[in-house]
């Protein structure tokens, strides 16, 4: 006996934001009628957060997982008990998204310590000889657009072997002067990380001149807080002995899911940087790193 | 049966012809004899080429064919060609025509029909730049192991999956091949090419990104430099696959199918395929490497217009601006080629990004000559100016792209900025190629002193007069400053070293030359050009540039005795040595010739020229020759020979004859048509001295005979010699050489035994004998004519034939030997006329002769006699046989009751009874015609009603028509 149970949700990008409805259907596919105990609809929104054995040592973070924070959970019926009849049924469905309290719906984020998700859940109940069937789904949250207007500030930054911290031996680098500007530091979310970029002059040829986009996350937890920074994309904006004073443009979209506008709770914080790097020849790294502020307007 | 007593019927051919004569009718537009005019569609040239006659002595050829009489005007076969010519074009548009959309008809506006497509170009650099160096493909795909295990396994299980996956990544995953020679490179590509249309179509999308992006990442590694240009044509073309997919399941997402392609507009796509579509350029986005990442943005660069109006608007300058990122030069390059190239096929109306493109690629030209360009060449082994001509097909698709429909203003512009870069040779050079030939033309003058400046040790100089050349045969540059240019640029030329740069550089030049100057300049080009190919055979590597010399000049001399007054001409001939390449040029000179010489010609020049020129070609023939070739060289002969007249200089004319016969003594259609060329000579000769022959034209005639002779006994097509025979014989007979037409008769005569049964006909076997037949009943009513040698026996030749026919192995159970008896009576009953039918000026025939002597008559009545006697056997046989031999004695038999009925004498009672029986016999078993038998019976019924033919009513009513059981 084939069964089947799918929810579909009317928005193909699956966005929604607070105080909107969920709208959709339950398609139940099956080939004879089904008997069941009731069909319900969960929605559940978790920030799981979790602890990098880095900062806190393996076994801490193996068993002190931190509890995950509910950010909302409610659940409707959508059929009483009874009966579907045999072949293809969509039952449709509107889920109002409100919070309870003084909750606030963070935006879906998808990382390697805060992961914050949504899901919405159909159970079929059904008498006890039948297994129950289950279908989750996840959707996304956007947050509403943050207020106040962004100026963007362009920020213009020279690199040459003067400006460089954590040098080892300043004596053995080649010469090099590379100027640069990013449009903005403080970035909407949806709009590209966009500046230039001119090598005024290498001694030695460039191999590679790369835009690190990297996610700072930081886990507050009994014994403290840790915080850890890890790469989500790696953009390559040049290859090669690339011309002189010619500008390179930077130019990078913010991908999905995995990146958020940045986020500061009392219990966790998300944030970004970016790093120019630029690789020579003879594998000399230079990177010049750039907080950014994200956010949604 | 006893023997019949044959009586001819007394003919009166005058009142005979008096009374068939029909009624004068007033012609009006539909006579049938009118000559009509196929009214062709297309006007066609050179008509006179295809047509060998063979069997027409004379000349007129303004007789139309009758069959054409049908029409009123237009040849139906053209008329369905022209129709079909403009109903294709139009059925096309009627498909589309509704739902071309504003967009479409944008497009063609921007991009028309003269613009030289990528597939055009696609096969010359994939021939152009090959490598006999190894290749490696460096491939890394994830392992295409379905990842998800099965959610009850145990933990032990999940582990060793993993583990076996970790392995995959190792192993499998990253392929690198080496050492792989091109053609293997090609089917590699090929391959990947398959395999990305397979995964798109089993739905695995991403393993089809993923073989996309390691294709194109391929394109960022330059080792074996010199194929780089081909690597580009394979691997853009597994990207333009990628783009159409991409674009085609987006566009089959969003429209309900009834929605037109090109009208939509971004508000129109329903938020699924928007989704799809954002999904790919994110995705697309976040590759790492810059090369994939431009490559395959720009594959699926028309996507944008499912997201916003303006998304292809915004992204062209930003993809522009992103190869100012890629440090390779020739990488850069190519990119921006690619994107030049999907950005006209995509929005051709925006031309900034264009211009960007092109002052970017300027801005970053120092580039070509930096440190580590040279390195990777020293490393490489490539030369500087090799490696520059890798740039030239980019270079020259973007400045095509960008000089496309450009302002005039623009192009100078653009000029201006190439000639600020210092050296700048290679720009130039595209330049010329890319621009409006006129625009190049028009500063013809400019170019060659931006040339002079340019560095010698770049970019090959004989590539930009080239380049220069190539402008300058399209258009015309100003008039007071040709000679100038030929002069400045054959300069360079003619200092080139190595030959086979020197000869494509002057190949190209040769054609501005023919255009524009007199044979004195072309000659001096073409001398220049034989002394740098003659050294060391130099020739001989080139004979397809040289081939395209002459091809150049052939067309601007249709005067041929200018052409071969040139003095280099002959000799620059010459150079082709080696023979298939030798006759090839032969051959387009005498395609040109026949082409364009209007009027005969007696030109010595000319016909040395020529005739050597023939002679090559008809030297080039051998065993091995194909039919097709040699008839194709017999063609172009014939038309040449046609082509020769020495207007009243008979004698000379026939010597040319003579020559021509040793000439061209294995090509058998060339002696056919010489034949006829004496003939006509002959007749024309008869004509100019108004049928009588003084004693030096009545020498020359017989010469023409005696040609004609001795000439046809060589050629092996047995009927192409009985024909000739007969004509000849029919010529000389009217030229009054009795003698000599009786030679050929007899000639004819004696050849007939050697007629074999089958002949090949075009490459078929059939049976010869309805040829055969045809020849003899020619061959019949020309012996009316002929008068009998007074030392042979009386109807020498007639008997002669028929002695033949007799002998004559005719096939199995054929009736043709009784058939020829039965023509043959016709003749005999006109010979035994008092005047005849026909007679030839000034030839006496037998008419005059005999005077209708009873003993001739007798003579001939004998020999009817033993005729009918014969062909009585034979019918007698025949109804010994089954129904096939019955149904052919029943034709015989009316056959032969037809011929008694117009010739024979019918009052004589013996003839009438038989003339009856044959009748019967024929109706006997009922396989008579009735339709043919009534209408005979009304036609003697008629014939009955004259006056003095009551014996034929009589007879009429003997005659019974057979009623149908």
């Amino acid at each position: 006996m084939s069964l089947s149970l799918d929810i579909r949700l009317k928005r193909a990008n699956k966005v929604y934001h607070e105080g909107e409805a969920l709208t959709g259907v339950v398609v139940i596919v099956s080939k004879e009628a089904v008997q069941h105990q009731g069909i319900s609809l969960t929605m559940e929104g978790l920030v799981n957060l979790q602890l990098s054995s880095k900062s806190v040592g393996v076994f801490e973070a193996f068993y002190n997982s931190v509890k995950p924070i509910q950010l909302i959970s409610s659940n409707i019926e959508v059929v009483k008990p009874g009966k579907i009849p045999g072949g293809k049924t969509e039952i449709p469905f509107e889920f109002p998204l409100h919070v309870k309290g003084n909750k606030v719906l963070y935006e879906t984020y998808h990382g390697v310590f805060v992961n914050i998700q949504y899901t919405l859940r159909c159970d079929m109940k059904r008498s006890l000889l039948a297994k129950d069937l289950t279908k989750t789904c996840e959707f996304m949250v956007h947050c509403q657009p943050q207020n106040g207007k962004l100026q963007p500030s362009p920020v213009d930054f020279t690199i040459t072997p003067e400006t460089l911290q954590n040098v080892r031996e300043r004596t053995a680098l080649p010469k090099f002067m590379i100027r640069g500007r990013l449009d903005a530091t403080s970035c909407i979310i949806t709009q590209p990380l966009t500046g230039e970029l001119t090598v005024e002059m290498s001694e030695v040829p460039i191999k590679s001149i790369e835009l690190q986009l990297v996610r700072v996350e930081t886990c507050g937890c009994a014994e403290g807080y840790a915080r850890d920074a890890t790469e989500i994309q790696n953009i390559q904006i040049a290859e090669g002995a690339v011309c002189h004073s010619l500008p390179i443009p930077i130019y990078m979209v913010f991908p999905r899911l995995f990146t958020c506008p940045t986020l500061e709770t009392t219990n966790f914080k998300v944030e970004f940087e970016v790093n120019v790097v630029i690789v020579l020849h003879d594998d000399h790294l230079i990177t010049e790193n750039f907080p950014l502020k994200l956010c949604r307007v | 049966m006893a023997a019949v007593h044959w009586h001819s019927r007394v003919r009166r051919y005058e009142a005979e012809l008096q009374g068939c004569r029909l009624e004068a009718v007033e012609a009006g537009d539909c006579h049938p004899f009118k000559p009509i005019t196929v009214t062709d569609s297309k006007t066609r040239k050179g008509g006179r080429k295809g047509s060998t006659s063979s069997s027409s002595s004379s000349s007129s050829s303004t007789a139309a064919d009758p069959l054409s009489s049908m029409l009123d005007g237009t040849d139906p076969l053209s008329m369905f060609a022209a129709a079909s010519a403009s109903e294709t074009p139009a059925l096309s548009h009627s498909t589309s025509a509704g739902e071309l959309g504003r967009r479409r008809r944008e497009k063609e506006e921007e991009v028309g029909p003269d613009f030289e497509p990528w597939s055009a170009k696609r096969g010359e650099i994939l021939g152009r730049f090959t490598t006999t160096e190894k290749l490696s493909i460096n491939l890394f795909m994830g392992s295409d192991k379905g990842k998800a295990s099965s959610p009850g396994s145990t933990v032990s299980e999940k582990v060793r999956n993993r583990l076996e996956e970790l392995d995959d990544m190792e192993e499998g995953s990253q392929r690198e091949m080496l050492n792989l020679s091109q053609q293997d490179y090609v089917n590699r590509i090929e391959e990947l090419n398959q395999s990305l249309k397979e995964a798109w179509s089993s739905d695995q999308k991403v393993k089809a990104l993923k073989i996309v992006i390691q294709c194109s990442k391929l394109l960022s590694d330059t080792s074996v430099i010199q194929f780089y240009p081909s690597k580009f044509v394979l691997i853009t073309d597994i990207l333009d696959t990628f783009g159409r997919l991409v674009y085609e399941r987006i566009l089959s997402m969003c429209s309900d199918a009834s929605t037109p392609p090109d009208t939509f507009s971004p508000d129109c796509v329903n938020d699924t395929a928007k989704e799809t579509c954002l999904n790919w350029f994110f995705k697309i986005a976040s590759i790492r490497e810059l090369v994939p990442r431009l490559y395959v943005e720009a594959a699926i660069l028309n996507c944008n217009c499912f997201l916003s109006k303006s998304g292809v608007q915004e992204t062209l300058p930003r993809l522009t601006a992103m190869i100012r990122g890629i440090g390779d030069p020739l990488v850069a390059v190519y990119a921006r080629a690619y994107l030049c190239r999907v950005g006209m096929a995509v929005a051709p109306h925006l031309k900034e990004s264009l211009n960007k493109n092109f002052f970017d690629l300027l801005a970053s030209f120092r580039q070509t000559h930096s440190d580590s360009v040279q390195n990777q060449l020293v490393l490489q082994r490539v030369e500087v100016p090799v490696y520059l001509t890798l740039y030239s097909p980019a270079i020259h698709w973007i400045l095509q792209c960008v000089s496309y429909r450009a302002p005039e203003a623009l192009l100078t512009e653009m000029m201006d900025r190439c000639r600020k870069l210092g050296n700048n040779a290679l720009l130039l050079n595209s330049v010329m190629w890319a621009f409006r030939a006129e625009f190049v033309a028009a500063r013809a003058t400019d170019f060659i002193a931006m040339i002079k400046d340019c560095d010698e040790a770049g970019f090959p100089k004989h590539l930009l007069f080239g380049s220069l050349g190539r402008s300058l045969a399209c258009a015309d540059p100003p008039e007071n400053e040709r000679l100038s240019i030929l002069n400045e640029a054959w300069k360079v030329i003619t200092k080139v070293r190595s030959p086979q740069d020197y000869i494509s550089c002057a190949e190209i030049w040769v054609e501005f030359t023919c255009r524009h100057f007199t044979k004195r300049e072309v000659n001096t080009v073409l001398s220049d050009i034989i002394k740098h190919m003659t050294p060391d055979r130099a020739f001989e590597d080139t004979y397809p540039q040289l081939q395209s010399v002459i091809n150049k000049i052939l067309p601007h001399f249709h005067d041929f005795s200018v052409l071969f007054s040139m003095e280099r001409f002959l000799p620059f001939l010459d150079m082709f040595q080696k023979d298939s390449v030798r006759v090839e040029v032969c051959r387009s000179i005498m395609e040109v010739f026949i082409k364009h010489q209007q009027e005969p010609t007696r030109d010595p020049v000319i016909l040395n020229a020529l005739l050597h020129v023939c002679k090559t070609m008809h030297d080039s023939v051998n065993a091995l020759t194909l039919d097709d070739e040699k008839r194709s060289i017999s063609q172009l002969i014939n038309g040449f020979i046609r082509m020769v007249s020495f207007g009243r200089d008979f004698e000379q004319q026939l010597s040319f004859c003579v020559e021509a016969r040793a000439t061209f003594c294995n090509l058998e259609p060339v002696l056919i048509q010489l034949v006829h060329t004496v003939n006509q000579l002959a007749m024309e000769t008869r004509r100019v001295m108004k049928g009588s022959h003084s004693r030096k034209t009545g020498a020359f005639v017989r010469a023409c005979a005696a040609y004609s002779f001795i000439t046809i006994p060589s050629l092996t097509s047995i009927f192409s010699r009985l024909n000739l025979y007969l004509l000849s014989g029919q010529v000389a007979l009217a030229n009054q050489c009795l003698s000599q037409a009786d030679a050929f008769f007899k000639a004819a005569v004696s050849l007939l035994p050697e007629v074999p049964r089958v002949i090949g006909v075009e490459g078929k076997l059939r049976s010869s004998e309805p040829f055969l037949l045809d020849f003899i009943n020619n061959f019949l009513s020309t012996l009316l004519v002929v008068p009998d040698h007074p030392e042979q026996a009386v109807l020498y030749l007639v008997r002669g034939l028929l002695n033949m026919v007799q002998d004559y192995t005719w096939e199995e159970g054929s009736d043709a030997k009784v058939r020829v008896y039965i023509s043959a009576l016709p003749l005999l009953a006109a010979m035994s006329q008092e005047t005849y039918l026909y007679s030839i000026p000034k030839v006496d025939s037998n008419e005059t002769l005999y005077g209708s002597d009873p003993k001739f008559v007798a003579e001939i009545n004998k020999l009817c006699e033993t005729l009918i006697g014969q062909v009585l056997d034979h019918l007698k046989s025949l109804g010994r046989e089954e129904a096939a031999g019955v149904r052919k004695q029943s034709s015989l038999a009316f056959s032969l009751f037809g011929c008694l009925l117009a010739h024979g004498n019918l009052q004589n009672n013996k003839l009438n009874q038989l003339a009856i029986n044959l009748w019967n016999l024929s109706h006997k078993h009922g396989y008579c015609e009735t339709r043919t038998s009534v209408r005979t019976l009304e036609h003697i019924k008629q014939l009955g009603q004259q006056p003095g033919m009551a014996h034929i009513s009589d007879m009429a009513l003997r005659l019974s028509l057979q009623s149908r059981a």
